[in-house]
């Protein structure tokens, strides 16, 4: 059976570590980018199933990595869940409203984390 | 020139009058009304030019020079108290709907019929000589232009006369556009219109003259007055006190000044035909620049005529029509003649509609509504019959004139009629302006100043002229009244003055307003009287020109009042104003007995209609008043001052309210700011913690759910956990501190510090971090040491801080230099880096906190974004700046000085 990709983009180092562990143990193929240029790249040439997003980055911003993604057909059906330390609802309608999955505040439980990618994928991993 | 020509070209103008006041009144030239204009107001103004200033000013000048001006002088000077005083006297008669002079005196004075009487009785006797003089300019102007001899037209010849004929066609003019409606509040806008078109039609002609002589017969102002120097004297015409002497300019001065508020007319249009008080400040500079345009050329046609009648004999009251006919300008003369006529008409149109008013609603109405009070049921009489009574009076008055003029007026000058009618007129000035100012003028010293100078002007100006005339004995001016010399009509009580209009004017003038104070003071107001010279003192400072609660308390039975008013106005008209009244008032208008602001109101129309006298006692014959005493009425009066006096404070301090509740207003808004950035900076704080926390506790829940997890990736992430929590207490220490420099609480602990060490010892501290990217840190300090009172762990921060930052940001294998000057009273430290530099628009924003959140141009994931802030404040908090030098691409330089002492 082939692993689920999931693209993990985050500039923080530490974040990007454990997560990067956290979906391997669990049997995923994991890429990482550190900003949004990188992860532009990584989705063109990998096309991940699912995305892990910070919004905060100093290029390319989440949201705006989110609308271009789900304005092109080729990559719509890829799966967004951004995680963000802005907590303000506004913040959270406007992920939901470009078209995400799912919005997690930092900090938040892997483990939580970890269900929720799992049932997201669920569809199609069984 | 033939006399049909002029005839016709007379008609003709009289035809165009007619058509200009028709479509003044169709309204065929705009929607608005012609006369709802600042310029039409302030050339309607100028029916003050009458055609015996149109001749009679270039007469004067020839004979006493520049006397002539003060005629013009006195009404430019109340021009600029038109806003203060006339605009008064504008806004008491729109509230009281006055209508003429009379009613004006005769309303400030409780609607006292005997004065309103004797106000229009005294302009009657004093204008219709004024008036002759209109009509008598005309017919000699005729009699010029025709060539005919200039004697005067006697009894026995008037149908041969030219002016007889226009009096008749004056008349229908007057029967169509002047007593068409029988209010008289109502404009007479065709009236109105046609005057201001006859004064640009006069300073026209009058200019056209001028122009003529100054440019057409001689080379200029200069070529005139040098070749009229041969002549005569000109200087001597142009010297004041030799022409008249300053004590007759004064005088004369102050008569005209009067007259421009007094006359008849002058109160017709400037009052009675104002629609708008906003007109007035037009007026105040177009009427005075009119003045100033038709008295341009009076001098110079006066001086021209001298040099080209040189020798002759000529009437010099008649030159500025002689000088064109002279050189031999037909149409020029007939231009002349037209300017002349359109001032003697417009005179005569404005003049005789205001006597008849006067006539009508206060000498005939007051006397015919107290013989025959109002009876229920009976006709009595109506609109059309005022109507009737004034045409009769405008017939009457007119036929006045002409026979003055053919009986009279021949035998005298000129030029001393219009005078005469002035110093008539002065005679108001105490009771008007008095009774303007001063609530203690009442009716009894109006009636003594004005009967005693009334007395005296007949007896020192009239008399002497039907002496004149053969009507009295000569006796009475060469020896005086009985024989008595002090009574010379001239010289009074020996005065002499040579001047008779200013002898005439300082006695009337005089006994007139010593009487008027005097008895004034010594007599008692009616509380009538009292409640007008309220209503007419403090117009300015009552709402709606009326005391607020009605103080009369009159009721009548509604059909009567009703009665009363439908027989003016028709009963659909009535029925209509009573209606609106009611309902603007919250009045029920169908109770039995009506209102008694109901009732003032209705007096009110009525007074635009038959006077105010007439319609008080009107009103009057169906009221039922309950009597009030005078302390009554006082105190209800000093209520309403205290009132107003109440009302200006409460606005002052409504006002200062308002003023406050601005200023708390700004300083909520501050707070709001304030609030917003507090608000801003715990979301940025708390923002900032959530990064380091969420690495922690992802790690550590991976730790704690992964036991197989391999030793070196365990070591990792325990060591990446202690990192992130060192992480976290430097922001929180970072955003305590920040916090104590921001609420004042942080103190610095100053010691004397080796500015050389503090240096080696930062360089020394940081410089593991710069090993890791291979980066060379250089110091720069001049020789010798360098000591400054500090707080040392506070500039080691700032220096560590801003040494952090330039590793932070410097490209592996770069130097950095720390360099060490003094200046005159100051240490400048500098951490100098090769790094990418920071652009301008951002060098002073680096400093604020969290710059680098809210600007993710620069971010790199280490720091608070607190560090630049702090250091700020700590450099400001030592007395020194901080700051930074960079160029995009070429490093940056950072700087903060220290103070030396």
């Amino acid at each position: 059976m082939e692993l689920k990709k999931i693209l993990i983009v985050d500039d923080d180092p530490y974040i990007l570590m454990s997560l990067d562990y956290l979906m391997r143990v669990n049997r995923f193929d994991v890429l990482v980018a550190r900003n949004g240029t990188e992860a532009l790249e990584s989705i063109n040439s990998n096309k991940p199933d699912l995305i892990l997003l910070d919004i905060m980055m100093p290029d390319v911003d989440g949201y705006e990595i989110c609308n271009r993604l789900k304005s092109d057909p080729q990559t719509k059906e890829i799966k967004i869940v951004f995680m963000s330390a802005r907590t303000k609802p506004s913040d959270i309608q406007k992920g939901y409203d470009l078209g995400a999955s799912l919005y997690i505040t930092k900090p938040f439980s892997t483990r939580d984390l970890l269900k929720q990618i799992k049932e997201l994928l669920s569809h199609r991993l069984y | 020139m033939s006399n049909w020509v002029v005839i016709l070209t007379s008609l003709a103008y009289l035809a165009l009058l007619f058509a200009v006041a028709h479509a003044s009144e169709k309204r065929w030239f705009s929607k608005k009304s012609l006369i709802d204009n600042g310029y039409v107001y302030a050339l309607s103004l100028a029916v003050y030019c009458t055609a015996w200033t149109y001749y009679g000013s270039v007469g004067r000048a020839s004979s006493k020079g520049l006397d002539f001006l003060t005629i013009y002088l006195g009404p430019t000077i109340a021009s600029f108290l038109f806003w203060p005083v006339l605009r008064k006297i504008i806004r008491i008669s729109k509230v009281q709907r006055i209508t003429s002079i009379a009613d004006f005196i005769s309303s400030r004075y409780g609607k006292n019929i005997t004065l309103s009487g004797f106000v229009t009785l005294l302009c009657v006797i004093g204008i219709i000589p004024y008036i002759s003089l209109q009509l008598k300019a005309i017919s000699i102007s005729i009699k010029i232009i025709t060539n005919q001899p200039e004697q005067a037209t006697t009894l026995d010849s008037f149908w041969n006369d030219n002016s007889f004929y226009i009096s008749i066609i004056l008349i229908l003019f007057i029967f169509l556009f002047g007593t068409r409606s029988v209010d008289t509040t109502e404009k007479h806008e065709g009236m109105v219109t046609a005057v201001a078109f006859e004064s640009l039609v006069k300073l026209l002609a009058f200019m056209a003259v001028g122009i003529f002589v100054v440019y057409g017969t001689f080379e200029g102002f200069g070529d005139l007055f040098q070749r009229a120097s041969q002549k005569v004297n000109v200087s001597e015409l142009l010297d004041i006190e030799l022409s008249s002497g300053y004590f007759a300019w004064f005088g004369m001065m102050l008569v005209s000044f009067f007259a421009i508020f007094f006359l008849p007319r002058q109160f017709q249009v400037s009052v009675v035909e104002n629609i708008s008080e906003q007109h007035i400040t037009k007026a105040t500079w177009v009427f005075p620049l009119y003045l100033l345009l038709i008295n341009l050329f009076v001098l110079p046609i006066a001086l021209g005529g001298k040099v080209l009648f040189d020798g002759m004999a000529v009437d010099s009251d008649t030159l500025v029509l002689k000088i064109p006919l002279l050189l031999g300008q037909p149409l020029l003369s007939l231009l002349v003649y037209i300017g002349g006529f359109s001032a003697a008409t417009s005179m005569i149109l404005i003049e005789t509609i205001a006597l008849s008013t006067m006539v009508s609603n206060n000498l005939v109405l007051p006397l015919w509504v107290k013989k025959n009070e109002f009876q229920r049921n009976s006709d009595g009489f109506s609109g059309s019959d005022i109507i009737l009574i004034r045409r009769i009076a405008i017939v009457v008055i007119i036929i006045l004139a002409y026979g003055y003029d053919l009986l009279v007026a021949q035998h005298l000058q000129l030029v001393s009629i219009g005078l005469v009618s002035f110093v008539a007129v002065a005679q108001f000035a105490p009771s008007i302006f008095g009774g303007l100012y001063w609530k203690g003028a009442s009716k009894n010293g109006a009636i003594a100043g004005l009967v005693a100078g009334f007395a005296l002007w007949f007896y020192t100006l009239v008399v002497p002229s039907l002496v004149s005339a053969g009507i009295l004995p000569d006796s009475i001016l060469t020896e005086g009244l009985f024989f008595q010399s002090y009574l010379k009509p001239f010289f009074l009580f020996g005065m002499e003055i040579e001047d008779h209009i200013v002898h005439s004017a300082f006695w009337s003038l005089f006994v007139n307003s010593s009487l008027f104070v005097v008895v004034s003071i010594y007599s008692r107001q009616s509380t009538f009287e009292i409640y007008q010279s309220e209503l007419f003192v403090d117009i300015f400072q009552h709402k709606d020109g009326g005391l607020q609660k009605p103080i009369w308390r009159r009721t009548a039975l509604r059909e009567d009042l009703r009665m009363i008013l439908a027989n003016f106005l028709g009963n659909e008209r009535t029925e209509k104003m009573v209606q609106n009244f009611a309902h603007k008032n919250k009045i029920d208008p169908d109770l039995v007995y009506a209102d008694p602001k109901l009732v003032e109101f209705c007096e009110r129309v009525l007074s635009g209609i038959i006077g105010s006298a007439s319609a008080r006692i009107l009103v009057a014959s169906v009221t039922k008043e309950e009597e009030m005493k005078t302390e009554e009425l006082i105190s209800i009066l000093r209520e309403s001052q205290q009132m107003i006096e109440l009302n200006k404070e409460l606005k002052k301090k409504s006002l200062e309210l308002e003023k406050a509740g601005l200023q708390l207003k700004a300083i909520n808004n501050q707070l709001v700011q304030m609030d917003k950035a507090k608000d801003e900076f715990l979301y940025t704080v708390t923002h900032e913690l959530r990064t380091p926390i969420t690495s922690i506790r992802a790690m550590s829940e991976i730790l704690h759910d992964n036991p197989e997890m391999e030793v070196e990736t365990r070591n990792h992430f325990q060591y990446s956990i202690i990192k992130e929590i060192e992480r976290l207490s430097r922001l929180i220490s970072q955003v305590l501190s920040l916090e104590r420099f921001e609420s004042g609480k942080q103190k610095l602990e100053y010691q004397s510090v080796n500015l050389n060490s503090m240096l080696d010892s930062a360089v020394n501290s940081i410089a593991p971090l710069a090993e890791e990217k291979r980066i060379h840190l250089r110091i720069q300090i001049p020789n010798a040491m360098h000591l400054v009172r500090c707080d040392e762990d506070m500039i080691m921060q700032v220096l560590n801080n801003l040494l952090s930052n330039a590793i932070k940001y410097s490209d592996d294998g770069t130097d950095i230099e720390v360099i060490l000057e003094t200046n005159f009273n100051e240490y400048q430290i500098s951490v100098k880096d090769s790094g990418p530099g920071i652009p301008l628009h951002l060098q002073e924003a680096i400093f604020d906190k969290f710059f680098q959140v809210k600007n993710q141009v620069l971010r790199k994931p280490e720091g608070s974004g607190l560090g630049l802030a702090i250091s700020k404040r700590i450099v400001e908090l030592h007395g020194g700046k901080i700051g930074v030098e960079s160029e995009s691409g070429k490093g940056s330089k950072f700087y903060f000085s220290l103070p030396l002492s």
